[in-house]
């Protein structure tokens, strides 16, 4: 059967499979199938590529899928938001809050941070996405620029993780260290080193870094109605 | 004195030859070198190993860099005083002084030792899922610049095999022989200083009480 033949829950069903197996040209497709019936892209983004790549997530947290997967069904996400992006921008689907994030100096690797970038934008963040191998300068200018609700920094290196706290420090210099939440991240990252650096949270996975970062703006939000 | 090797699997093949040089009475434990692909995996795999020994070992040495473990791997080593050879990962181990200046030089640097070498079809290459999804290379690759082949023993099968896979990668390569560097220096070091009674391991009561929760979670999960 011709996934055009399928019933709007089945559609849904069929696309959080789809992009659960990687399959980037349907998920494409599925995407624009689901635009077509009138759903808006938030609703797409939301029943569709969140709720697929939110399984996703869960396999691999209990080692039933593997990086190399879990890729694959990004890259998928990322094709169908790539349609979506724009008709977010256009439709002034509202935002969440706004995040800066990058890998620290001298670190390259960027899989996890791209992951986290693609996922707090799933979830309604405005993501400003820096790159890899970022100095405290960058980070500061990019806070300020944007007005950032919450800066992600990322490493993979035991090397290079040292430099989140030149990053804090540079935050605290520039008097912007109360008004940004600092999130960090990477396979050598603990909460500990977060707790030792200052960070205000640690995410252990993508999934876990979107649900902070939603708590965070949920608190406030109500700090701001209080005020 | 009996002496155990708890040891990464990538470097099984070296630290046995650097023992057989220096003489060294020791048993050697391989844990698999695949747990890299899972870091949080290590630190429980050589911890089950360290319960195996320790009642029947006067000394545990763990040959492994923290590997990715944020700590736990540490944390696990010092609740059973069981020391490791210091440094972050292999690499680090092999190339001693001048890992830092590399790295500072061009942080996109992909490294390749003998071990890797030997294994690069498996434990890389399909490691990442390569063979299944071959357009991953550029999500895995895009940002690295170089490759830099750590060579141990300098030989020349390993170095056309380094020049087929930054080939593969499409980046230029640089071979430097190491040998095996500060992974023998250090481990030299620490078995000059292992018959100090500082060294000797303990299983504790503290340890215990983790092990106990650790699979009663296991256990409900």
């Amino acid at each position: 059967m011709d996934f055009k033949d399928l019933p709007d829950e089945e559609l849904w069903l069929q696309m959080q499979d789809d992009l659960y197996d990687g399959l980037k040209d349907e998920v494409v497709e599925e995407t624009k199938e689901a635009l077509a019936r009138g759903y808006s892209p938030t609703e797409v983004l939301a029943k569709g590529l969140v709720a697929g790549m939110d399984i996703v997530g869960v396999d691999f947290r209990d080692g039933v899928l593997f990086v190399p997967e879990v890729l694959m069904a990004a890259n998928a996400m990322k094709a169908g938001m790539e349609i979506l992006r724009p008709l977010l921008t256009q439709t002034g689907a509202p935002r969440i809050g706004t995040m800066v994030i990058g890998t620290v100096k001298g670190d390259i690797h960027d899989i996890g941070k791209n992951l986290v970038s693609m996922m707090m934008e799933g979830a309604g963040f405005e993501v400003i996405n820096l790159g890899v191998n970022n100095d405290a300068d960058k980070f500061v200018a990019a806070v300020k620029e944007h007005n950032a609700d919450i800066l992600g920094m990322s490493a993979l290196l035991t090397t290079t993780m040292p430099y989140m706290k030149v990053v804090i420090q540079a935050l605290k210099d520039e008097g912007l260290r109360d008004k940004v939440f600092v999130m960090v991240g990477g396979a050598p990252v603990s909460e500990a080193f977060a707790e030792e650096i200052e960070a205000d949270a640690y995410g252990r996975d993508a999934a876990t870094a979107v649900d902070i970062a939603k708590r965070y703006m949920a608190w406030k939000n109500a700090q701001r109605a209080a005020t | 004195m009996r002496v155990a090797f708890v040891l990464c699997g990538a470097l099984a093949r070296e630290v046995i030859d650097i023992a057989r040089r220096h003489g060294w009475n020791v048993s050697f434990y391989g844990v698999d070198a695949q747990a890299h692909m899972r870091p949080e995996r290590i630190a429980p795999l050589v911890e089950r190993k360290l319960r195996e020994l320790i009642p029947r070992c006067d000394r545990v040495v763990v040959i492994y860099g923290d590997c990715g473990t944020g700590g736990a791997l540490d944390d696990v080593l010092r609740r059973y005083n069981v020391p490791r050879i210091a440094g972050p990962h292999c690499y680090e181990m092999y190339a001693g002084a001048v890992f830092d200046a590399m790295m500072d030089e061009e942080p996109g640097t992909f490294f390749l030792t003998d071990f890797l070498l030997q294994g690069f079809d498996g434990l890389v290459w399909k490691g990442l899922g390569l063979d299944r999804f071959p357009e991953l290379k550029e999500t895995y690759f895009a940002n690295y610049r170089r490759v830099v082949y750590l060579a141990q023993r300098g030989d020349d099968g390993l170095a056309s095999k380094a020049r087929a896979v930054a080939e593969r990668l499409g980046l230029p390569l640089e071979i430097r022989h190491t040998g095996y560097g500060a992974l023998e220096t250090r481990l030299v070091t620490l078995m000059d200083e292992i018959a100090d009674e500082r060294y000797r391991p303990r299983i504790s009561h503290e340890s215990l009480i983790i092990n106990h929760q650790s699979s009663i979670m296991s256990h409900e999960s």
